[in-house]
């Protein structure tokens, strides 16, 4: 059987997360969410900045506390999870890449250690694996090898978010959360990288949860489309179908007010 | 291998007054294994909203839309992805990939989606750019600087890697000169020979009188208006 078949026969979500509420006080964060995720699955959320997407996020991969609600990986209830459990799931199963590379990547290490210090940390040693791994994977992001030693406050912010995505994929994670992961990024690079994640999805079935407001972006990538609005879901389904042929009133204004280039 | 029935739609425009625009109804439509069936009807009348309703990019409003087993009409996203990825094609009139990535991969690319070795893949993807007279000098380059005809060309390429049961064409034809239309008209009739049921857009109509085996004209299809 090949992969894409086992994939199709999987009948089990990777991710199921169901009714899951976040507030501020008052405020909401985001209101009532489910969803499925299957391996080999991208989903986009899309939505206006303070719609929700990025807290939605960050609950999901337990950076914050939901309030309500459940998720469950792999059958397994995360909510539930001890603090060192869910730390393991975020070091070897799953990979975080943060809107400001800042927050993802350690300012005072190399960038050839940003990247071993993840292969380390699931239990590689040999020293000279681990700098061709990371030589590897800062050539797939297009970081020079002769900037391997060098720190990532040296590194443009756009370079710095390669080395981030570097840093989180080279492990191999099976589910990796993007908070606007191309957002600063030159559009030549932004298009590498989404050639790039479109090969780890279809050859490892990589499921991914990236969160953008980038409609060109989404259409690339992500096969379904979540769209947010004030902490709720306001639509969500097949991409193309979303973007050609939107059903709610948000939606159709957020299409409709994409520039054409 | 396509069968619709009763398929309706209609347009909620919320940001003009919630107005609703039925543009379809009572829809209906049989193709056989094998078979070749043109849609027709004035620009407007709704040949490309038919043919996104059976792609799936637009929502039916009632009615169904079998292609194989499933109901397009009504099934969940995963099942129209898997859908796409083993037994519907679409040629449709604009390509949309992710720059920077060489032409031979492009068209590889459904191939490779169902577990294709590379290599294979790529040969493959070599025939129907040689075929269609796509320069071998150009298959390292992104096409997204190609012009409209080598774009529709590496388009066709790509809606033919994979020997799918079923395809949709949207003007295939358009934009190209005699010999290369010749070879795409050759590409559909292999495809109606191996048994792909083949619904199409042609206002070529040479091509439509040598590849359709019936017209289907969507005028029929438009809702009678209320008053």
């Amino acid at each position: 059987m090949t992969l894409m078949e086992k994939m199709t026969a999987t009948t089990q979500p990777l991710l199921k997360v169901d009714g899951l509420t976040k507030r501020y006080g008052p405020r909401i964060g985001c209101l009532d969410v489910s969803f499925d995720l299957y391996p080999g699955e991208v989903l986009g959320i899309v939505g206006e900045s303070g719609s929700g997407k990025s807290t939605l996020l960050s609950c999901l991969a337990g950076h914050q506390r939901a309030d309500l609600g459940r998720i469950a990986y792999d059958g397994r209830d995360v909510l539930a999870m001890s603090e060192t459990e869910r730390r393991r799931l975020g070091r070897t199963d799953w990979a975080y890449v943060h809107q400001n590379p800042r927050d993802g990547l350690r300012m005072g290490v190399s960038a050839g250690g940003n990247v071993g210090e993840r292969l380390m940390a699931v239990g590689a040693r040999h020293y000279g694996e681990i700098r061709g791994k990371a030589q590897d994977w800062l050539g797939r992001v297009e970081i020079a090898g002769d900037r391997i030693d060098d720190r990532p406050s040296a590194f443009s912010g756009g370079m710095q978010q390669r080395l981030q995505i570097a840093r989180n994929l080279v492990t191999s994670p099976r589910l990796v959360f993007m908070d606007e992961p191309t957002g600063g990024l030159d559009v030549s690079v932004q298009a590498r990288l989404l050639d790039l994640l479109r090969g780890l999805v279809r050859d490892l079935g990589l499921s991914v949860i990236i969160v953008t407001h980038d409609l060109a972006v989404v259409r690339l990538l992500a096969h379904r489309l979540m769209v947010m609005k004030s902490g709720r879901v306001v639509e969500q389904g097949l991409t193309d179908q979303v973007l050609d042929d939107p059903q709610h009133a948000y939606t159709q204004l957020l299409v409709s007010s994409v520039l054409q280039v | 291998m396509i069968r619709i029935e009763n398929l309706s739609k209609s347009f909620t425009l919320h940001n003009q007054g919630s107005a609703v625009i039925p543009v379809m109804a009572g829809a209906h439509l049989t193709i056989q294994p094998g078979e070749c069936v043109g849609l027709t009807g004035q620009s407007g009348s709704g040949k490309s909203t038919l043919m996104r309703m059976v792609w799936g990019n637009y929502l039916a409003a009632g009615g169904s839309i079998m292609v194989g087993d499933t109901d397009v009409a009504k099934a969940e996203p995963r099942q129209i992805i898997a859908l796409r990825r083993e037994t519907l094609g679409y040629v449709s009139q604009f390509l949309r990939v992710v720059p920077r990535v060489p032409t031979l991969d492009v068209v590889a690319e459904p191939l490779l989606a169902l577990g294709t070795p590379v290599a294979e893949a790529r040969e493959r993807a070599a025939d129907l750019l040689q075929r269609l007279n796509i320069p071998e000098r150009l298959w390292p380059l992104s096409p997204t600087t190609f012009s409209g005809g080598e774009q529709q060309r590496v388009n066709i390429a790509r809606g033919f890697a994979h020997p799918y049961p079923a395809l949709l064409l949207d003007e295939p034809t358009a934009s190209l000169d005699a010999a290369n239309r010749e070879v795409v008209l050759t590409l559909i009739e292999e495809a109606k020979a191996r048994g792909a049921a083949i619904l199409g857009i042609f206002h070529d109509e040479g091509a439509r009188a040598r590849v359709c085996d019936r017209l289907v004209d969507v005028t029929g299809f438009t809702p009678k208006a209320a008053a």
